[in-house]
């Protein structure tokens, strides 16, 4: 049913910290790994190993540079499925095939009714729904329902794969409907934002922003000088030496 | 956005169709137009012709075509999907308009003719809203959209009733709808095109608001998550290069203008004669439409594109 279920309590998904994403892209290859074997795969490649190669991805990591000059920063920045509140892609699906889950929020898509016609992506300012042109159906993040939800699998692994996999600790997963959870408390501490607030979609991702540097150390003129022992060359420094006299 | 063929080929059609089936519609059932069954049915058949082949057009767009009958289910939030619900509706009304004309029941060809009509009016509509709900594509999500369609699906019907009555000598009601309305359509058009060429407003979406950048400063793309193009840039990435733009707009106007001075030219001219300048009118109608149809798509820019170039 593509209607909206009531908004629950339970809002399942990422805070990803753009302070520590180092742009590795660890988290967009174990993504393409899990999912080409999970819920709504496989993943389709074309040319895989030749010039034209392109396939289906759940994640993408961006890198941008922000500010000028000093205060110019350089972040990497992945995008996935934010999993929104109000999610259009989930509206404007003509069969039902794409649906939120009354539960615990996630979007996901029924690959069995889905019927390819590609509005649901339009309807994603975000970018986050790819079509499978193998299968010709819509896939997209999954929030790694296969894995958060897995007995068979040891607890601490019951997390999405990118999450998991992020070396530097730039992902945290948890309910973001909990003002008490880990994730919660985060993005208050830290100040997490939504991406395109101004489009409405009330995204359930939140991204913390690079903290701020610390206010560069003023260099006196003197400093800045070089002196007598930044020359290298000791017949030079004597030279400077005997000149200065 | 890529202005897929089947798409663009669909909207003319069935655009074109509706529209013919709405005039024959309400006309006829009001007696103004040629009263003979055969000019009725032949202008039936045309417009369900037109329909058809649109909608099935429609259904090469789709990565599971065996499916479609699937998309008649969620009509209570998705216009596409009520779309396909009126639009298969108004074959009900249309063949037992077709049904009157054949036996020459006057109370069933007005009913259903008025009904049929309707039916145009509404698919047409929830064509249009397709498009104009769809917040991540700004030249899309404009009020202008859904009244656009449903104008240029008058023109273009207007324009086809009025070749096809011509030979009956009973043109000049359809020709004169033609020529105003190919008017309005190229007014319409401009005002669209002023819309969208406008600046954008400041809270408009930008690389900033989409990264949440913004608050270090001005944001650009320094590397692109992946180096080969992918669907998304093959769907939503489309740009039209700006000298063919504006040469299809001034052909798309072009081609409304011919076809109005063509029906306005009809007018004085007995029956055989204004099919020699309705026809044509109605050919130049179309071949704009396909123009303006692509260009609708071609011209469309989508907030995805923000991440990959900064600009949307």
């Amino acid at each position: 049913m593509t209607e909206l279920p009531p908004p629950a309590a339970k809002k399942l998904g990422l805070v990803i910290d753009l302070d520590t994403c180092v742009g590795c892209h660890a988290c967009a290859t174990n993504c393409k790994e899990w999912n080409t074997g999970g819920h709504l795969g496989p993943l389709p490649d074309f040319n895989a190993y030749s010039a034209g190669a392109e396939g289906v991805w759940f994640n993408r990591v961006h890198s941008y540079e922000a500010g000028e000059g000093e205060e110019g920063r350089t972040v990497h920045f992945p995008r996935s499925c934010l999993h929104c509140e109000t999610p259009s892609c989930v509206t404007v699906c003509p069969t039902g095939a794409s649906y939120k889950r009354a539960e615990d929020g996630i979007v996901l898509v029924n690959t069995d009714t889905c019927i390819g016609c590609g509005l649901c992506a339009w309807a994603c300012p975000y970018g986050a729904r790819e079509l499978d042109e193998d299968e010709g159906v819509m896939k997209k993040c999954t929030l790694c329902v296969d894995r958060i939800y897995n007995e068979t699998i040891p607890e601490p692994q019951r997390q999405p794969a990118c999450v998991i996999t992020c070396p530097v600790g730039a992902r945290h997963f948890g309910d973001l409907g909990d003002p008490t959870s880990k994730v919660s408390r985060l993005v208050a501490e830290r100040g997490g934002y939504d991406l395109m607030p101004e489009m409405g979609y009330a995204p359930v991702n939140k991204y913390l922003p690079p903290r701020e540097k610390p206010p560069m150390r003023a260099h006196s003129l003197e400093e800045a000088a070089p002196t007598g022992m930044d020359i290298k060359n000791p017949l030079l420094r004597w030279l400077d030496r005997a000149l200065s006299r | 956005m890529n202005p897929a063929p089947s798409i663009v080929f669909f909207t003319t059609a069935s655009g074109a169709g509706y529209g013919l089936l709405f005039w024959l519609g309400l006309l006829r059932a009001f007696g103004l137009t040629p009263t003979s069954p055969a000019f009725g049915l032949t202008a039936l058949v045309l417009a369900l012709l037109l329909i058809t082949a649109g909608l099935l057009s429609s259904l090469k767009h789709l990565g599971r075509p065996e499916r479609a009958w699937r998309a008649l289910s969620q009509w209570r939030s998705s216009w596409l999907s009520r779309e396909g619900v009126a639009a298969i509706l108004t074959y009900v009304p249309a063949l037992l308009f077709g049904l009157g004309l054949l036996t020459g029941n006057g109370a069933l060809i007005a009913v259903m003719g008025v009904l049929a009509a309707a039916g145009a009016v509404v698919t047409t509509w929830c064509t249009g809203m397709i498009y104009a709900s769809l917040k991540p594509v700004r030249q899309w999500h404009q009020p202008m959209v859904p009244w656009g369609y449903l104008l240029f699906g008058a023109f273009c019907g207007a324009a086809l009733l009025a070749a096809l009555a011509a030979p009956w000598g009973q043109a000049n009601l359809p020709a004169v709808l033609a020529a105003l309305l190919g008017g309005g359509a190229i007014a319409l058009k401009r005002a669209y095109w002023d819309a969208i060429d406008a600046p954008k407003p400041a809270d408009a979406p930008s690389i900033e608001s989409a990264t949440g950048l913004g608050r270090i400063g001005r944001t650009r793309p320094l590397d692109p998550p992946h180096t080969e193009q992918n669907w998304l840039l093959r769907e939503m990435g489309f740009r039209v290069a700006r000298a063919h733009r504006a040469k299809l707009r001034r052909l798309t106007l072009g081609g409304f203008a011919i076809a109005t001075v063509l029906a306005l030219a009809a007018l004085p001219l007995p029956g055989a004669a204004a099919a020699l300048a309705l026809l044509p009118a109605a050919a130049v109608a179309l071949a704009a439409m396909l123009v303006e149809r692509w260009l609708m798509f071609a011209e469309a820019t989508h907030t995805v594109t923000l991440f990959y170039t900064g600009e949307g």
